[in-house]
């Protein structure tokens, strides 16, 4: 057995896939975790941006919320909620938003507001926020959660935020200009869009992780690249940085380790 | 300038039944103390309006005192669900409420329409978005000029809008630093305004010019209430209670359980309890 667990792989992962130069929106809970390990790894000089109007932001440890009082004290600049979304994302600036999901389908299209029919819903849940912008804002999307049946689904529910609607051109054909989802990382797997058809496709396995283990948690019939590759384990300064940073993190929001 | 009140007339003398009103505060700076005393003062038939309805319209909807929600996020931030909302849409208790749901950017736009006098909002919004075509306020708008389409929305004009701020000064004068939020459109968008505040000082000098500061003829009413924002924080004067985000899940997940501590931590107590509850969370 490897001796870390899928959800460290899954945050290391997707810590790897930010750059130095990117300027990132950053979700809150498994994509905050991977953005902060990216730059206090292999990115240190990579912009984080929380909704809550912080930009530059370095947090010692990860916020409960979007706007913890961390984020603003080491931010370079915290500006109001309307210019944020206007001037910072609207206009531009941001090249990677990173989402987390509720239910997921294989063309990265985003549920996070009901299950079940949006106005009798079998359970409501909070709502989009800032997702549907920063899926058609940022210059791409990147997306993490855990594999599961519930939430890597056939159909999904609600169109919360759009990523590449019915595969192909959709996106161009509703005047986007912006990438949508380029890469999604679970616990078991990288998956990455067609380039024709846009269907989220494996590329990378995770170590010890096998086809039946990736399908066995998808809801829909998985497509696995012709060469398939593996993902490297986490090296120990990732693994170490990541443990480090839940520590303090559980310890400042008084929680258990 | 603005009245200086105490809370509970600043409440009385500013909210009616049938209100649409704003507790804005985005994780910052909630306005708690002046909502618990609108929950001890009974409104009914509110239109709630917040960008983040978390706690306090939670309470407020458990309360039965909200007949609509205008929001773009109804999550208790970092935990999950509003359990008292949910059994509302779900289940229609304590009754049942209407939804006017929009993304962060369409309310933050909204707002700031509001605050400057115009009837809708444009941006460039909810493309391929699921909202569309449950809320029949957005709709699109042709760009006269490139012929782009935007969304629209109707912009935001709250009866009244409650925040909390650090301080005022003895003019009447309010500043708000540190994640300044929605705070400023959403005065500027209502007709009335509260602010309550930690503390009350003689004057801003030393004030950074660019500091956010709402001149005194743009305030209603003001409020002394310490630790009036917990379990949200005000920078620079105590931290964010996460424990208390955290109970709440608990709380609130039961009907038996939310009546209970309504009763004691809302409706037999006054705005005096909030400064003790933010003893432990001040800044050394």
């Amino acid at each position: 057995m490897p001796d870390f667990t899928p959800d460290e792989m899954m945050t290391i992962a997707a810590a790897r896939a930010l750059s130095n130069d990117d300027v990132c929106f950053v979700g809150i809970g498994a994509p905050s975790a991977a953005c902060n390990v990216a730059r206090l790894t292999h990115a240190p000089d990579i912009t984080l941006i929380y909704e809550s109007g912080t930009i530059g932001t370095r947090p010692n440890v990860l916020p409960l919320s979007i706007g913890d009082g961390e984020l603003c004290e080491t931010a370079i600049t915290t500006v109001s909620v309307p210019e944020m979304f206007r001037y910072w994302l609207q206009g531009g600036h941001v090249t990677v938003g990173f989402l987390g999901a509720a239910q997921l389908d294989r063309f990265g299209n985003i549920n996070t507001t009901v299950i079940g029919d949006y106005h009798h819903p079998k359970t409501r849940l909070p709502g989009g926020g800032g997702a549907p912008e920063i899926a058609s804002s940022c210059g791409e999307v990147f997306i993490t959660l855990k594999q599961s049946k519930r939430g890597l689904v056939e159909k999904i529910d609600f169109f919360t935020s759009f990523g590449h609607g019915r595969g192909g051109d959709d996106r161009q054909r509703l005047g986007l200009k912006t990438k949508g989802p380029t890469l999604l990382i679970t616990d078991l797997a990288i998956w990455k869009p067609d380039p024709a058809s846009k269907e989220f496709t494996v590329t990378s396995l995770h170590e010890g992780v096998t086809r039946d283990a990736v399908q066995e948690t998808c809801g829909w019939p998985v497509k696995f690249a012709a060469t398939l590759e593996q993902t490297p384990p986490p090296t120990p300064l990732e693994l170490n940085t990541l443990r480090d940073l839940k520590a303090r993190t559980a310890k400042a929001h008084g929680q258990a380790a | 300038m603005p009245d200086f009140l105490p809370l509970a007339e600043a409440v009385r003398q500013n909210l009616h039944d049938g209100d649409a009103v704003a507790f804005e505060g985005f994780t910052h700076l909630i306005p708690h103390a002046a909502a618990h005393e609108a929950m001890r003062q009974g409104f009914r038939d509110l239109t709630l309006i917040r960008m983040t309805p978390d706690l306090v319209y939670d309470q407020m909807i458990g309360l039965g005192m909200a007949k609509k929600v205008i929001f773009s996020y109804a999550g208790n931030p970092g935990v999950g669900l509003l359990r008292r909302l949910r059994d509302a849409v779900e289940h229609e208790f304590p009754h049942a409420i209407e939804l006017e749901e929009h993304s962060h950017a369409a309310m933050a736009n909204a707002y700031e329409a509001g605050a400057a006098g115009l009837p809708f909002a444009v941006f460039r919004g909810y493309a391929g978005a699921g909202l569309a075509a449950v809320n029949p306020h957005i709709k699109t708008i042709t760009c006269p000029f490139t012929g782009e389409a935007l969304a629209a929305v109707p912009a935001l004009r709250p009866d009244v809008s409650f925040i909390h701020a650090q301080k005022a000064n003895r003019a009447g004068d309010v500043l708000i630093e540190g994640i300044i939020g929605i705070q400023k459109e959403a005065v500027l968008a209502a007709k009335r305004s509260v602010v309550t505040v930690e503390e009350i000082v003689d004057n801003f000098d030393g004030v950074h010019p660019n500091t956010c500061v709402l001149p005194r003829f743009a305030v209603g009413a003001i409020a002394v209430v310490p630790g009036g924002a917990h379990p949200s924080y005000a920078h620079g004067y105590y931290a964010r209670d996460n424990r208390s985000y955290l109970d709440w899940d608990q709380i609130a997940a039961d009907r038996g359980t939310f009546d209970a501590w309504m009763r004691a931590n809302v409706f037999d107590v006054g705005p005096e309890v909030f400064a003790e509850r933010v003893k432990e969370l001040r800044h050394a």
